[in-house]
């Protein structure tokens, strides 16, 4: 066949069969390649907005968090220090109140000693003043046994009182 | 090309016959015929045999092609046409089925006009039309199973082209009207490229130059030549009749630059048919001319002709990987020009469209 003659045969196969073909692509595959393309562009495109969004989110969510946790930190600090002062305080007057207390029990003890010191002293005067009586008595009862002698011991004593 | 195996098969064929002569050869090898040969020659030719069509007075004629032995017999009076006729089908005086004798001259009613035979590039273009359907059919199953996944397989060859063919030459030059364009643009595309694709393959079942044959480009340029002129918007018109730009005397007194646009609007289909068939052809003969050569010197001297076919296969492999690059360079280019003719046709963009 001629080079550059175009045959009846091969244009009319030719024109038929791209038709059908045509066709059948662009009723079948073309719009379902073509949609496919463009519906899966949107969807990652799609994706990367939602990634962007939330990686935002994440971040302020982050921020937020460790403002949180700063505000804690401080919380916890004053709480802390407050135990500490009243702690503090607890320990420093439950050494007060054993002072005291260890004080006023010296003070009873004392108190008590010195009482049971004056009883003793006391019994210890009666006991002399008892002792002295009876010997005074004993002595007297042997001095006044003559009559010389109760007079020259009556003299002594009005001149004793008469030299007071 | 698939005549490249069958002379390595009879490395010696040539040489013990008539002079090699490499012009019919390679004509031969680039243009179409009725059976589609796969080896060897002459009587001992593996050929599928394929359906003659013929419209001859209103009656419908059919047969198949190995009726003719190669141009050698005639079958009820129907014969392969020689000189002037050469590849159409001619109707002989009387209804002979026979062997035709060399040197006697049998007298010619007439050409068959209306020839619809499943030629070679017939079964080509079916062929590639099938498998076109399928690849396509396929992939878009795979879009409809797995939306929104990430492409696989024979999806993830085609989408990066036909995202390609969107982003750089079909939305570029129609704009918002693409969506109406894009399944012509692409099915063209697809079809120039894996015809192209075909071509190089020297065995069945490709081999066939379809794409490198004149009536094949020119459908596909009258094609584009119609969708053009109907997306012709007023301003395409407008702009033909009177064009915008040029000095008031080249329209007025004669309607020089009116005329010049017309013969343009059908230079440009031309244009596009004549490149594609040109590059793939060029491509195809300087191919089989580099076999020929082969043979040439082969039926001087046998160790000429080995020498030669290192060096011509060499070549060969060079032009295979031009023609590959020349298969993606044209289907492109004929894709993009034709949108840019549909875009030009459909006028500026800012226009409010009612499509």
């Amino acid at each position: 066949m001629e080079l550059i003659k175009p045959s009846f045969g091969l244009i009319f196969w030719m024109l038929i069969g791209f038709g059908i073909l045509f066709f059948i692509l662009a009723k079948f595959a073309w719009p379902v390649i073509t949609k496919g393309i463009a519906s899966r562009n949107k969807k990652i495109q799609d994706q990367l907005d939602e990634a962007e969004r939330v990686h935002a989110e994440l971040e302020s969510l982050n921020l937020k968090h460790e403002q949180m946790l700063a505000q804690a930190k401080t919380e916890r600090d004053s709480i802390l220090n407050e135990a500490r002062a009243i702690s503090e305080k607890i320990k420093e007057e439950a050494k007060q109140k054993a002072d005291a207390e260890a004080q006023s029990i010296v003070a009873d003890a004392k108190q008590s000693i010195q009482m049971e010191k004056m009883k003793a002293i006391t019994d210890l005067k009666n006991e002399i003043a008892n002792f002295s009586i009876n010997i005074a008595e004993k002595i007297m009862t042997e001095e006044l046994s003559d009559k010389e002698k109760q007079e020259k011991l009556i003299e002594k004593w009005v001149k004793e009182s008469s030299l007071n | 090309m698939a005549f490249v195996l069958t002379f390595f098969s009879h490395p010696l064929y040539a040489a013990e016959d008539e002079a090699f002569n490499a012009g019919p050869f390679i004509i031969e090898h680039v243009t179409d015929s009725y059976g589609w040969h796969i080896c060897g020659d002459g009587d001992k030719s593996v050929t599928i045999p394929l359906p003659i069509m013929l419209v001859d007075n209103g009656h419908f004629v059919a047969f198949m092609s190995n009726k003719f032995h190669h141009g050698e017999a005639a079958y009820k009076g129907y014969a392969m046409g020689w000189g002037e006729q050469k590849g159409s089908i001619v109707k002989l005086a009387d209804d002979y089925t026979g062997h035709l004798e060399e040197g006697v001259e049998y007298p010619v009613d007439h050409v068959c006009k209306i020839n619809i035979s499943i030629t070679k590039n017939v079964c080509a273009l079916f062929i590639s039309l099938i498998l076109i359907g399928w690849i396509f059919l396929s992939v878009a199953k795979q879009y409809r199973k797995r939306p929104d996944q990430a492409p696989k397989g024979l999806q993830a060859l085609i989408e990066p082209v036909v995202i390609f063919l969107q982003d750089e030459v079909i939305n570029p030059s129609l704009g918002s009207r693409a969506p109406k364009y894009t399944p012509y643009l692409l099915t063209l595309f697809f079809f120039i490229l894996l015809n192209n694709l075909m071509g190089l393959i020297p065995i069945f079942p490709g081999g066939a130059n379809l794409t490198g044959n004149i009536a094949v480009t020119g459908v596909l340029a009258l094609i584009t030549f119609f969708v053009t002129q109907f997306s012709g918007k007023k301003e395409y018109w407008k702009d033909i009749v009177n064009t915008p730009g040029v000095p008031w005397w080249l329209k007025i007194p004669l309607p020089i630059m009116p005329l010049v646009e017309v013969i343009g609007i059908f230079t440009k289909p031309f244009v596009l048919m004549v490149r594609l068939f040109a590059n793939i052809t060029a491509g195809h003969i300087i191919v089989m001319g580099f076999i020929s050569l082969i043979f040439i010197f082969g039926q001087m001297t046998p160790i000429l002709g080995y020498s030669v076919s290192i060096v011509s296969i060499l070549f060969y492999i060079f032009m295979g990987c031009l023609e590959l690059l020349v298969a993606f360079i044209q289907a492109f280019v004929f894709t993009l020009l034709s949108s840019i003719y549909i875009g030009m046709a459909c006028g500026p963009e800012e226009e409010p469209e009612t499509i």
